[in-house]
């Protein structure tokens, strides 16, 4: 067991599955020889090469174009889209191309690769560089999504990603990259479509992801001590494939539903679980289901402004503590 | 090593048992022919509403296709636009299943999942066909790159038209092709149309694709895509130095479609004349004069004619048969399991 970073368990997962196979490859903008922008890729370079950890033009057509024609022949590239954000630049291949090539072909051709990308605010860079793009992947058909909120999940998941046969959207949090955890030694490989009960609870719960993880329990804790109430906090861990059933379990457990979303409320994940749980969990519910989002604009820079429209513990826990009427 | 401008321009030798050679010639020839025959085919069923959805003829620009097919040795990878059929035919793909999708039949390459715009053959190194412009260079770029990292001796192959050469992804593919220096080549179909629009109008230099080559250090070359010989003979020069590790190369290949841009298409928008001029230009008629000239007997080519038209006539008949695909292949392989569960 040690304590490691968000970002050194990055490289320490990229590390653990290019040591593994061979057919593991690595692509993106300043990730080999400059260690990537976010130093979440630092010493791969060196430990695997030039032919296996390759810097690209700033081209992200390029970048994800090429990571699927080498996962249509043969590889398993990792392809690092810097920000999320620059999807936008690229969606072609998110959209149209990776998830749609496997269903179009009749099953001859496939497509097993990873983009990981740094994911969501709290760095003050601006409405370009700060968005959870998450429900942009979240819609698309063939896609799975996957967003861990520490550093046993990201090498677990990372992983399970790397090694699944289909195209994966692994969102990394950029404000997580610093946040510490403890780690097993050894190999670790955890499985896609599995959410987490992080704290046990029957008054409510609560289900996030990412970012909003380490939030929602900081409220949990609030809302234990300062008003004893007692909330299960759900780590969602992959929007595809959603664990449904565990969310399920855990309302008909505790009765009560909330999310808490980065991304602007409009069709933000939430919103599917939400319609999940009143089609299928209705009358396990004394309550509405609520959801606590980033309301709909675009973020803006400065950190007063910004620390004020993403959910805090403050927020969800006073939002729970109304709902349910404390 | 011959540039691939010197192998182009090359003139052909004196007999039958020049570079190319009777076996290869005949070959380029029926591959023109069952592209020619399969394309009419197509439109004929279209206009009986046997053929759904869009569909993009390659009637006049069968010479490209036959050119880069038959040069390519087995293992090496097209990849095709929504202006496949030809390409997809040129590898070998059978008449009877590209009609079978063009029909929405169970008999289709992919039983109907794809349609016209997105042929795949991957048995026969069809690697797909690609309907958003400029998608799949980037995508043969990685191809290549696997070859290039597992020391595979294949090469990739992307065709395109020249309204391609507009939109940044070219761009990206070639930039990066030149600096990995990956074994793909980049074959521009000018057929001087970008859809509707004349693409002189909308672009900056007279030769859409070979006037940027200099951009990314690559060898500017613009061939008679209407001569399977020319064509044949510049794609073997460009095989040859992506083999050798030498990197990509990026060819105009100046041809003309006889039809419109799709099946809604009249193509009223193309002068008067022009079309009659590039049919003296004919590939097939030129080529037919080709086999004459090097004493094919006329017997031999109608023999040719005469089989491949049988060919198409029982894919025909066959796909008129088939049913259409059930139901149950709806949800079949969205995800590599074969279903398309998202949840659990």
């Amino acid at each position: 067991m040690a304590e490691l970073t968000y970002r050194d368990a990055v490289i320490r997962g990229i590390a653990q599955e290019m040591s593994r196979d061979p057919d593991v490859v690595f692509l993106g903008e300043d990730v080999a020889k400059a260690g990537g922008v976010f130093k979440a890729t630092v010493g791969l370079y060196e430990q695997f090469g030039p032919l296996r950890v390759r810097d690209t033009p700033i081209s992200e057509q390029a970048i994800l174009g090429a990571a699927m024609g080498a996962a249509m022949t043969g590889l398993k590239p990792i392809a690092e889209i810097m920000f999320s954000d620059f999807f936008a630049v690229c969606f072609d291949y998110i959209a149209n191309e990776f998830p749609k090539s496997r269903y179009m072909s009749n099953g001859q051709l496939k497509c097993p690769l990873v983009v990981r990308t740094g994911n969501g605010a709290g760095s003050r860079f601006g409405a370009q560089h700060s968005q959870s793009v998450e429900n942009w992947c979240m819609m698309i058909p063939g896609l799975k999504v996957v967003a861990p909120s520490n550093p046993r999940d990201v090498i677990g998941l990372l992983a399970a990603s790397v090694r699944d046969p289909d195209p994966v959207i692994f969102l990394e949090h950029k404000s997580l990259y610093a946040t510490k955890g403890e780690v097993p030694d050894g190999e670790i490989v955890d499985s896609l479509g599995t959410a987490k009960i992080l704290r046990p609870g029957k008054d409510a719960t609560i289900c996030a992801l990412a970012l909003m993880v380490p939030r929602a329990l900081a409220a949990a804790e609030k809302l234990k001590a300062e008003h004893g109430i007692d909330c299960e906090v759900v780590d969602v861990r992959s929007l595809v494939p959603l664990d449904t059933q565990t969310i399920l379990g855990s309302i008909a457990k505790t009765h009560r539903l909330f999310t808490v979303e980065e991304n602007p409320r409009l069709c933000g994940w939430g919103a599917e679980i939400v319609s999940i749980v009143a089609d299928e969990a209705f009358y396990d519910l004394d309550g509405p289901p609520v959801r606590i989002t980033t309301p709909h604009i675009p973020l803006p820079a400065a950190d007063i402004l910004e620390d004020v429209v993403l959910p805090t513990p403050d927020r969800i826990a006073e939002t729970v503590r109304r709902s349910l009427g404390s | 090593m011959a540039t691939a401008k010197d192998r182009a321009q090359a003139k052909a030798g004196s007999g039958l048992n020049d570079d190319i050679g009777e076996q290869k010639r005949l070959e380029l020839y029926r591959t023109q022919v069952v592209i020619r025959e399969a394309e009419q085919r197509a439109y004929d069923l279209f206009l009986q509403n046997l053929v759904k959805g869009t569909s993009h003829l390659s009637l006049g620009q069968e010479a490209v296709a036959a050119g880069f097919a038959v040069a390519m040795k087995k293992g090496d990878l097209s990849f095709c636009t929504y202006r496949g059929h030809a390409h997809t035919l040129a590898r070998g793909v059978s008449v009877e299943k590209v009609l079978g999708e063009l029909m929405q039949r169970d008999n289709g390459l992919m039983r109907g999942k794809g349609g016209s715009m997105h042929l795949t053959s991957a048995e026969h190194g069809v690697m797909g066909s690609y309907a958003i412009i400029g998608a799949h260079l980037p995508i043969a770029c990685g191809a290549a790159w696997r070859a290039q990292y597992k020391g595979e001796k294949d090469v990739s192959v992307c065709f395109f038209g020249d309204g391609t050469t507009n939109i940044g992804a070219f761009h990206e593919a070639l930039n990066f092709a030149a600096v990995w220096k990956l074994p793909v080549i980049f074959v521009c179909e000018n057929n001087l149309y970008m859809e509707y629009t004349p693409i002189s109008e909308v672009t900056a230099v007279p030769q859409p694709a070979a006037d940027r080559a200099s951009a990314y250090g690559l060898e500017r070359i613009v061939i008679d895509g209407n001569d399977a010989d020319v064509v044949y003979r510049t794609a073997q020069a460009a095989y040859d130095k992506a083999r050798a590790g030498d990197g990509p190369s990026l060819i105009e290949c100046l041809t003309y479609r006889h039809s419109g841009h799709s099946r809604a298409d009249p193509a009223k928008y193309r002068p008067e004349g022009e079309l009659d001029r590039w049919k003296l230009r004919d590939p097939i008629k030129i080529y037919r004069e080709r086999l004459l000239q090097f004493g094919v007997s006329d017997k031999a080519i109608a023999d040719i004619d005469a089989d491949v038209r049988k060919i198409v006539d029982e894919a025909t008949e066959a796909c008129k048969a088939a049913p259409p695909p059930p139901l149950d292949i709806i949800a079949t392989d969205v995800y590599a399991d074969g279903g398309w569960a998202w949840r659990n």
